[in-house]
């Protein structure tokens, strides 16, 4: 019995002969976002949480769903962005912007060395590596008290306001527009990724590395490119929950995160950029309303979750949207 | 001087007990992975289970040690094999992601119901008199049970080594390992090949989480706390060898127990640095072949 792919290969799977316009129904996403911010303001703080957790969610999709770079370590760059942010608002200067590029930056070159590392292997090794990458980081952020806080967490953070304007208010209206932009850039950009030839290179590699490198590609080039655009955003990201909560956690390099983040795109579905946003979406809101009184129930169900849709729905919620649409279409 | 040396004696002595537990669990993984390519992330589980198991016949029921380790030993293997049947055969084909996903998901699922059953503490281990106290080696003293698991590992591995070189099952399983589709054509039945090894490969993995229950204990986080450390074992002696994984442990468990001993500061700063290190040297493992 052949398994379907995991990874979609037909909906916003990029390449040359791929449509790039922007469908009316991408603007969907967006028009919820700004409806949130005017309806439900009470939902802001958890809202600015999942608008970051979708940008990280979808710099994951960039590497796994596009690239098929297996990686449990992502955390790695998104805590670096995280801690860069604090630590410079702390001890450095407090406006956010500039945070923002630092963060984005360390993340990035972090990204470019490790890749530059754990790309020359496959399978499991890289896998462990990704691991072992992200348990140095937390080693690290967990023994350097006197920059990161240590267990207790980098408290103290106190960020300008935005443009000298806005300040990062308690009910998360900043906070919230902040990461909504932030989303909005990062999805741009990964969008011109997924549909530029760069872009169908990296489905090639994905598909198929072996015909990559007969077709001349310089494939290991482009993974550790795209890993590195990956940890940036991720690194953006992590900066990002800094500003809008003013507090770091050793939790942001945590192997949970990790788990939950890939959760989250997996449940979205894999490689079909929008996943990314409905993932981290179906997942925080039920964690929100179900986690908090059963902790060991609820993961028991998330394994099984994914052992479900490993076994019966490969593409995740989309995936499921699009075989039915597809079934309606036939009769 | 002489302190210096029997601390020495004393990080190789703990190193090498270590390093034996993380070969039993880990060369089942090594040999699925060689085998049929599947990236068995639960395999820690089956470890834990062959704790629980072993403890509970212990504690609970008082049968004997030994007894109880085989008893998790056979309970494991059986289990795993219907996995196997059920649920693992499903996914050959899938690709590592589906692979990896169903193998979290079942970690998940295992840690909940670990949790359930026995609770977050620690399983207590009461090991049997013979195995308290010390024994006396060139006038040295070591503790016994280390130098049973020792002795007990090793003697595994020479089982391991002599069914898989000289057994007519070995030289099925190398032929699969070194082309399946070949080994098919010949006429060997791979799918129940697969489904032997991989439940002897889980069996294994019961014995070192049982016999390693002092050292690695028994609770319900296991799988993903130890995760690393038998990825890393595979990954540094190479996929589908028996040596491979064998040396790697012993590097490993001696490394670690002396950066532990020495320079506790830095925790497994220093396992994880030098296997991103060796691997960069040589990025198939010691002895892995490059493909």
């Amino acid at each position: 019995m052949a398994t379907p792919s995991i990874v979609a290969i037909t909906a916003h799977a990029g390449g040359y002969g791929a449509d790039a316009r922007i469908k009316w129904t991408e603007w969907l996403p967006w028009i919820a976002a700004i409806a949130v911010y005017f309806f439900a303001p009470s939902y802001l703080p958890l809202g600015s949480y999942i608008l970051i957790l979708i940008l990280f969610a979808l710099s994951l999709d960039l590497i796994l769903g596009y690239a098929g770079i297996i990686t449990l370590g992502h955390t790695a760059y998104f805590g670096l962005g995280a801690y860069v942010a604090g630590i410079l608002a702390k001890f450095g200067t407090a406006d956010p912007l500039i945070g923002l590029v630092v963060a984005a930056v360390a993340a990035g070159v972090f990204g470019l060395i490790t890749g530059a590392i754990i790309l020359r292997t496959h399978g499991l090794t890289l896998l462990m590596l990704t691991l072992a990458i992200t348990s140095i980081c937390y080693e690290i952020a967990n023994k350097a008290t006197d920059w990161t806080g240590g267990a207790d967490g980098l408290s103290g953070i106190s960020m300008n306001a935005l443009f000298g304007q806005f300040k990062f208010d308690m009910f998360g209206n900043t906070a919230y527009l902040y990461s909504l932009v932030l989303l909005f850039v990062g999805w741009w950009l990964i969008r011109r990724i997924i549909y530029s030839p760069f872009g169908a290179s990296l489905a090639g590699v994905r598909e198929n590395a072996v015909r990559m490198h007969a077709v001349g590609a310089p494939v290991y080039r482009r993974l550790v490119t795209v890993y590195g655009i990956s940890a940036a955003i991720a690194g953006v990201a992590g900066a990002a929950l800094t500003h809008t909560t003013q507090f770091v956690g050793l939790k942001v390099l945590g192997f949970e995160l990790s788990g939950d983040l890939l959760v989250m795109l997996i449940l979205g579905g894999v490689g079909r950029l929008y996943g990314a946003f409905i993932g981290p979406l179906i997942y925080l809101l039920a964690q929100d309303a179900l986690a908090k009184q059963y902790p060991e129930y609820w993961y028991f169900w998330i394994g099984a979750l994914l052992v479900v849709i490993v076994m019966f729905a490969p593409g995740g919620v989309l995936g499921l949207i699009d075989s039915i649409r597809a079934r309606f279409r036939k009769s | 001087m002489n302190a210096l040396f029997s601390q020495l004696v004393s990080v190789a002595f703990h190193g090498m007990a270590y390093g034996m537990i993380l070969y039993i669990i880990s060369v089942g993984l090594s040999v699925t992975m060689g085998l049929m390519g599947f990236a068995n992330l639960a395999h820690g589980v089956f470890a834990m289970a062959g704790g629980y198991v072993m403890l509970t016949m212990m504690n609970t029921y008082g049968v004997p040690f030994p007894l109880a380790l085989a008893i998790a030993f056979v309970a494991v293997a059986l289990g795993s094999m219907v996995l196997e049947r059920l649920l693992y055969a499903r996914l050959y084909s899938a690709g590592e992601l589906a692979q990896v996903l169903f193998t979290i998901g079942l970690i998940l699922m295992a840690i909940a119901v670990a949790r359930l059953i026995y609770g977050t503490l620690q399983q207590p281990v009461t090991l049997p008199s013979y195995m308290q106290g010390q024994i006396n080696l060139l006038g040295r003293d070591f503790p016994a049970y280390r130098v049973v698991v020792i002795i007990f590992s090793v003697l595994i591995a020479v089982l391991l080594w002599f069914g898989v070189e000289r057994t007519r099952w070995g030289a099925m399983l190398r032929a699969a390992v070194d082309n399946r589709s070949m080994a098919q054509s010949i006429g060997i039945d791979t799918k129940k090949l697969f489904t032997l090894t991989f439940a002897l490969g889980s069996g294994l993995a019961a014995i070192g989480g049982g016999m390693g229950a002092e050292l690695l204990s028994i609770q319900p986080t296991y799988p993903f706390e130890h995760l690393v450390f038998f990825l890393i074992v595979v990954s540094i002696g190479g996929m589908g060898t028996l040596k491979g994984p064998f040396v790697a442990a012993l590097l490993i468990g001696v490394t670690d127990t002396a950066c532990k001993y020495w320079l506790p500061q830095f925790g497994a700063f220093f396992i994880y640095a030098a296997a991103i290190a060796l691997l960069l040297w040589r990025p198939a493992g010691l002895f892995g072949r490059t493909t």
